[in-house]
């Protein structure tokens, strides 16, 4: 009976849950319409993911990747490079070099976002922050080339005494510790960008911390920074060449370093590019192949490989058992059957292959022998070196890696790798980031997983890794031989002798086992088929939006 | 009373006080430099940065100035972004996570006594099965995967109907809350219903709901206004940490949502070894968390008088 009752009742209830199914439905409709999209043709906007906030965008200071990316967007250097890596004028009109001094014309066009021109003396005063010991830039360093700067950086003279001045307001006079031949590369690097005195003071150390702290002479400007949230940039109308720039919208609403999140956001429509600077993992491009999606693959420029301690007391200071090492290395195998990451390059040398020489590639120039593996030969070499170290067998040896997965998996491959044909055995010892760089620093291992980003467009950023003078040299190789190499190379603008001097040097790190070279990384993004000009770079910003455009 | 809360709050300014020293002197112990980075900078740059940061004191010195910056409210400046005060970070992305968090939590509550009730009223019966099995599942299932299975199912819904009924991932909107919210609050709410559970249970048993039964009081009555309010306060008890932990944020799914909440900062500042974000994060969440337990024990008297008779006496 009771049942009965209640049965009836139902009716009306369904009645009323449909209507409000209903309801909600085309709330849900209106709510589904004011959605942002990937690309847009008639406004020529992009909406794009960033994998992680910029730590700076201060081009004084900002020294990590995605800094840099936004700064190179929103700033103007002397020059720039276009969609094919060559250098073109920026501020700067037109220059000449005559050893160690360069000249730049500014142009007359050129002027800061509240109108006003950019003058020889924003340049002047940016560079002198630069090396001002108060402002501590991480990359002061890349201006010692210019004369004074190191002696200013240490707190040893006035920060007039640099080498740059403004001869009057449009012509920048540039005097060198020593002719450099990689000058004018420098010159698209962020912390060789202008800053306007007044305005900088102005701020009282808040420069570009804030969109209401910035100042921008660049092909955009940013009007909205939330901090780990979302940026946004806009073309810059009062920009020199702003017929040449085609995108007036780079909505950036996504901050995640979760990349199966990006790739789902790719996915569903939401951003053009998944993602320039990081790149999707070996996964999602097995998915991007299967859902036909526009796929890119390009060099990001980091050389990785694994470095020997050379300190005395380390059984790996001994050239013999190195040579064993490398004797039994593949980096093939290792590319091709451990990794398995498509698109990776196989490292023989110090030197990417990207690289360019004096007229062609520098690895074209200066070719390496490709390894030959000889497994007796390479036990002729362990027999001395265990004589030489006067021991019957190798003691266990450390290998150091960070606990990144890829980095993981290669400590096992040699692990595997050097027990099986040399009987030698590997410890593993993975730390976290700051602790891994701490055992580097502190030459706590005997083999450790390293690599280099270049931070500029010439062999130099790599050839210097190893000289006896360099922070980065974790292993201590100590070769005077080594360094007359580099510092014949620094000491000249003669491309062939510095390209020659090079040559020789990566010669030397193979013939001495200082390292074993393990692959160049390569980044693969997917992006959306209606965005085109997208440029990738080596140096710099590593992906460039300002010659990109939405087709329709 | 009075005389109680005065107490127990200065017992917690001296935890907050153990918990920043213990950070403080275990953070100085790993390893490591805050300001390494993969490229080694020289050593002019690296005693211009250390100058700067103050890194140059010593030990003793450091925490003597930092624990007095503290005192006036003054997290200092983080390591990992220029220019940014921990004060700022604290409050910009506090207030994402613990909208979040709040939300997470009415829908873990709401869920946890609900189904917890629902258990306890078909004991033994197959709802009763049905529902510990997905609280099983829900505690031992970590947030990670249910927040990429949610992602998957909201993109293919999406293209099934061919509107965005639900954004993948983003911030800004209350649709975008919903389906993270709701991964952030699973845990709670499955262990919510497993404590409501068995509450309900022995309440159901005490001499007074056989007396309300025998003098013909009728069940719904019984269930409400006895079992359920006697029931709820162990859940009030869980409720309060629980309010601290979730509102500061769950890195996994801030992560996997992109949501710019403060639970990154928990995470990413032991990797990057960055001091004061490491100290600001966690004495904020320890204070928190103190507070929270205080005022779930001041609370726990208005709610159950006898807890503040047997305080009296």
């Amino acid at each position: 009976m009771l049942a009965d009752h209640k049965s009836r009742s139902y009716l009306p209830w369904l009645l009323r849950l449909f209507a409000a199914l209903c309801l909600l439905a085309t709330g849900v409709q209106v709510w589904a319409q004011t959605q942002d999209q990937a690309v847009d043709f008639a406004t020529q906007s992009i909406q794009l993911a960033m994998s992680d906030e910029p730590r700076s965008l201060n081009s004084i200071k900002a020294v990590d990747a995605f800094g840099i990316y936004v700064v190179e967007h929103i700033m103007d250097g002397l020059l720039r490079r276009d969609a094919n890596h060559q250098l073109v004028p920026a501020v700067a009109e037109r220059w000449e070099m005559h050893g160690t001094t360069a000249r730049f014309w500014l142009r007359h066009n050129a002027v800061w976002s509240d109108g006003r021109p950019v003058t020889a003396h924003d340049f002047v005063f940016a560079w002198r922050t630069v090396v001002d010991p108060a402002t501590a830039s991480e990359y002061a360093s890349m201006m010692y080339v210019v004369k004074n700067g190191e002696a200013i950086n240490s707190g040893k003279m006035p920060l007039a005494e640099l080498g740059v001045k403004a001869l009057d307001d449009y012509t920048l006079e540039v005097e060198l510790e020593k002719p450099t031949g990689y000058f004018l590369q420098l010159m698209t690097f962020i912390v060789f960008f202008p800053a306007r005195e007044d305005f900088y003071t102005a701020q009282h150390g808040r420069y570009f911390a804030d969109v209401e702290n910035m100042l921008f002479n660049g092909p955009f400007t940013l009007t909205k920074w939330v901090h780990g949230a979302a940026l946004r940039l806009e073309k810059n109308p009062s920009y020199w060449n702003r017929d040449a720039i085609h995108l007036n919208l780079i909505n950036i609403p996504y901050i995640t370093n979760d990349s199966a999140a990006r790739f789902s956001l790719f996915k569903d429509g939401k951003i053009a590019v998944e993602d320039g600077l990081v790149g999707i993992v070996t996964e999602q491009l097995h998915g991007a192949l299967e859902n036909r999606f526009r796929i890119h693959s390009h060099s990001d420029g980091s050389q990785f490989y694994v470095e020997f301690n050379l300190r005395p007391q380390r059984p790996t200071s001994n050239l013999n058992l190195r040579k064993a090492m490398q004797a039994v290395f593949d980096s093939q195998e290792l590319v091709y059957k451990v990794l398995g990451i498509p698109g990776y390059i196989p490292g023989h040398s110090l030197f990417p292959v990207y690289l360019q020489g004096v007229k062609a590639k520098f690895r074209q120039e200066y070719p390496v022998p490709l390894p030959s593996l000889d497994l007796a030969q390479a036990r002729r070499y362990l027999q001395k070196a265990k004589q030489e170290l006067g021991v019957d067998n190798i003691p266990p040896l450390s290998i150091l890696a960070d606990n990144r997965e890829i980095n993981i998996l290669q400590t096992q491959y040699l692990q595997s790798l050097f027990k099986r044909t040399l009987d030698i055995d590997l410890r593993v010892d993975v730390q976290s980031f700051k602790q891994r760089l701490d055992k580097m620093h502190t030459g706590s291992f005997d083999l450790v997983i390293g690599g280099w980003g270049p931070d500029f467009d010439d062999p130099m950023t790599f050839a210097d890794l190893f000289a006896s003078w360099n922070g980065n040299n974790h292993g201590l190789y100590n070769s005077p031989l080594y360094d007359s190499y580099i510092k014949t190379a620094q000491d000249t603008d003669d491309q062939q002798i510095r390209m020659d001097a090079m040559g020789k040097a990566q010669q030397l790190l193979i013939d001495e086992a200082v390292i074993l070279p393990t692959y160049e990384r390569v980044i693969s993004t997917v992006q959306h088929p209606q965005l085109q000009g997208l440029v990738f770079q080596q140096t710099g910003a590593q992906m460039v939006l300002t010659y990109a455009r939405v087709v329709e | 009373m009075l005389n109680y809360i005065l107490k127990r709050l200065g017992m917690g300014v001296l935890t907050v006080w153990f918990i920043a020293t213990a950070t403080f002197a275990a953070m100085h112990l790993v390893p490591g430099n805050p300001l390494a980075n993969e490229k080694a900078t020289n050593a002019v740059i690296r005693a211009n940065l250390e100058r700067q940061y103050g890194l140059d004191q010593p030990v003793l010195t450091q925490y003597v100035i930092y624990m007095g910056n503290m005192l006036k409210g003054d997290f200092g400046i983080a390591f990992s972004e220029e220019n940014r005060s921990v004060n700022d970070i604290i409050r910009e992305t506090f207030p994402v996570s613990a909208t979040l968090g709040l939300l997470s939590l009415l829908f873990a509550t709401a869920g946890g006594v609900m189904w917890g009730a629902l258990t306890a009223i078909y004991r033994n019966r197959w709802p009763d099965y049905l529902i510990m099995f997905l609280v099983i599942l829900g505690i031992s299932v970590p947030s990670f995967v249910f927040a990429g299975l949610s992602q998957f199912a909201i993109l293919h819904l999406n293209k099934w109907t061919g509107v965005s009924l639900l954004p993948v991932a983003g911030w800004g909107s209350f649709r975008a809350m919903l389906v993270p919210a709701l991964v952030l609050g699973l845990s709670t709410m499955a262990y919510l219903t497993r404590l409501m559970r068995s509450t309900m249970l022995d309440v159901a048993n005490t001499d007074y709901i056989r007396t309300a039964h025998a003098k013909g009081l009728s069940t719904t009555r019984i269930f409400l206004h006895h079992q359920l309010r006697n029931a709820i306060l162990p859940v009030i008890t869980v409720l309060g940490p629980s309010i601290a932990i979730i509102t500061t944020g769950g890195f996994v799914v801030e992560s996997v949502f992109a949501i710019p909440g403060l639970g990154r900062y928990f995470v990413q500042s032991v990797a990057q070894l960055d001091y004061t974000v490491i100290m600001g994060t966690t004495v904020f969440f320890g204070a928190f968390l103190v507070l929270m337990v205080i005022a779930v024990d001041i609370l726990y008297g208005f709610i159950d008088p006898r807890i503040r008779v047997e305080a009296s006496r």
